[in-house]
């Protein structure tokens, strides 16, 4: 496993902004500005840990910064395929009944996104205390695959499992998915948790993800997306790239960079800082990643 | 008496003599471990005994190669003999509430 090459990186990113492309071979991002994104062959949008339902100092914003960031996703021209959300739609609660409450409120807010092509996947915070029973009754599976022009998205669930681990019979269900690939398919992997030990020591792994990484291993362009860290984060196992989104909530710290996981204060003199979506364009030859803030600088 | 047990016996007998381990008991509840620091040295053989008093949880110290699953009513017992000093940070890795990110700890090897 290696961080992705740092100089490539920035080589790569924007003046004032980050940029990365990815994936299918090599990946490049950068900063959005203008809400526009350039479609070549297609493009969707990444959107995680929206936590709707939370209440607390690190987001005093906590009910407008999802309609914010509909607003943003709304704004673009041309629209995106289709959107993901990877996790965390809400903030877990101990009460069933508060949990769907939120989970209801939560559909309605995104039935206000004009790409109503939604592809939703649980975060620990949904599905974990109920094994992903609620998460079901609205939204319905919780790992599924599709293919949208060309490219094969597989979403796992490593979640239900409150461990957080994928569970043997669902990395049973991934491999007999990726048999009906070729070797050199292009294979997009969308989950919560990151899929290699990124930092265990704040629970910022999957338990068994070794096991999926190995399974997507002799597949030559792959590329996995995430959420859970609040934070973009870029990292590749061997030729796997794995690109962590930002929160729709409020910003975690670098891994390991602070003696507690402890989300990041949200700063009066710069609101909405860290928090963001991203654009991803599926190019005959790579994907392209575009940071969007949440309200425009 | 058999020679060749004569000559095992003191073996057995240093073997015997050993002290039992010393136990250190872990108690995890909605969302903090009892105690969150626990001091060790190096080279002293200890056993963690963890039980949890409401929900099943998890004690994950991937610097020391430490895991348990701590599921209610069962106590769980990890032998451990430090090798190396340092501080270890240790975390709950099943997700139990909304205080989950918070729940964790260090182990201290002096």
């Amino acid at each position: 496993m290696k961080d992705v090459d740092r100089r490539q990186f920035l080589k790569m990113a924007g003046l004032g902004g980050v940029v990365f492309a990815s994936g299918l071979g090599c990946a490049s991002t950068k900063s959005g500005t203008g809400y526009e994104a350039a479609q070549d062959e297609f493009f969707f949008v990444q959107l995680s840990d929206t936590h709707w339902g939370f209440k607390g100092a690190f987001n005093p914003d906590a009910e407008g910064t999802l309609p914010k960031a509909i607003a943003a996703v709304n704004a673009l021209d041309p629209q995106p395929d289709f959107i993901v959300f990877t996790g965390d739609l809400t903030h877990t609660t101990d009460d069933p009944a508060e949990r769907r409450k939120r989970m209801t409120q939560f559909k309605e807010h995104i039935a206000k996104l004009k790409t109503q092509r939604i592809r939703l996947m649980p975060g620990e915070h949904d599905a974990s205390l109920d094994n992903g029973d609620a998460f079901k009754e609205f939204f319905g599976q919780t790992h599924y695959s599709f293919d949208h022009k060309g490219v094969h998205f597989i979403a796992l669930d490593n979640v239900s499992d409150p461990k957080g681990a994928i569970g043997d019979e669902q990395l049973k269900w991934l491999a007999s998915d990726l048999a009906t690939q070729k070797p050199d398919s292009r294979i997009v992997v969308l989950t919560h948790r990151p899929l290699f030990p990124l930092y265990p020591q704040w629970d910022w792994a999957t338990r068994d993800g070794d096991k999926a990484i190995e399974a997507l291993m002799p597949y030559q362009n792959v590329t996995v997306f995430y959420g859970h860290i609040h934070q973009e984060h870029h990292f590749k196992t061997a030729h796997i790239e794995h690109h962590a989104a930002r929160s729709l909530i409020f910003p975690q710290p670098a891994p390991g960079s602070t003696p507690k996981r402890v989300p990041v204060a949200w700063d009066p003199a710069h609101p909405y800082q860290g928090l963001g979506f991203r654009s991803i364009e599926a190019e005959p030859k790579e994907l392209k990643l575009t940071e969007f803030p949440v309200v425009k600088a | 008496m058999n020679r060749r047990l004569f000559l095992l016996l003191p073996l057995a007998t240093a073997a015997w003599a050993q002290p039992e381990p010393r136990v250190i008991a872990v108690r995890a509840k909605k969302f903090e471990f009892t105690p969150a620091e626990i001091p060790l040295k190096v080279g002293e053989p200890v056993v963690l005994e963890f039980t949890t008093e409401d929900v099943h949880m998890g004690f994950d110290a991937p610097g020391l190669g430490l895991h348990a699953d701590i599921v209610v009513g069962k106590p769980v017992r990890v032998p451990f003999t430090p090798a190396k000093s340092g501080s270890f940070d240790f975390a709950c890795d099943v997700f139990c509430g909304e205080g989950h990110e918070e729940m964790g700890g260090v182990i201290i090897v002096a």
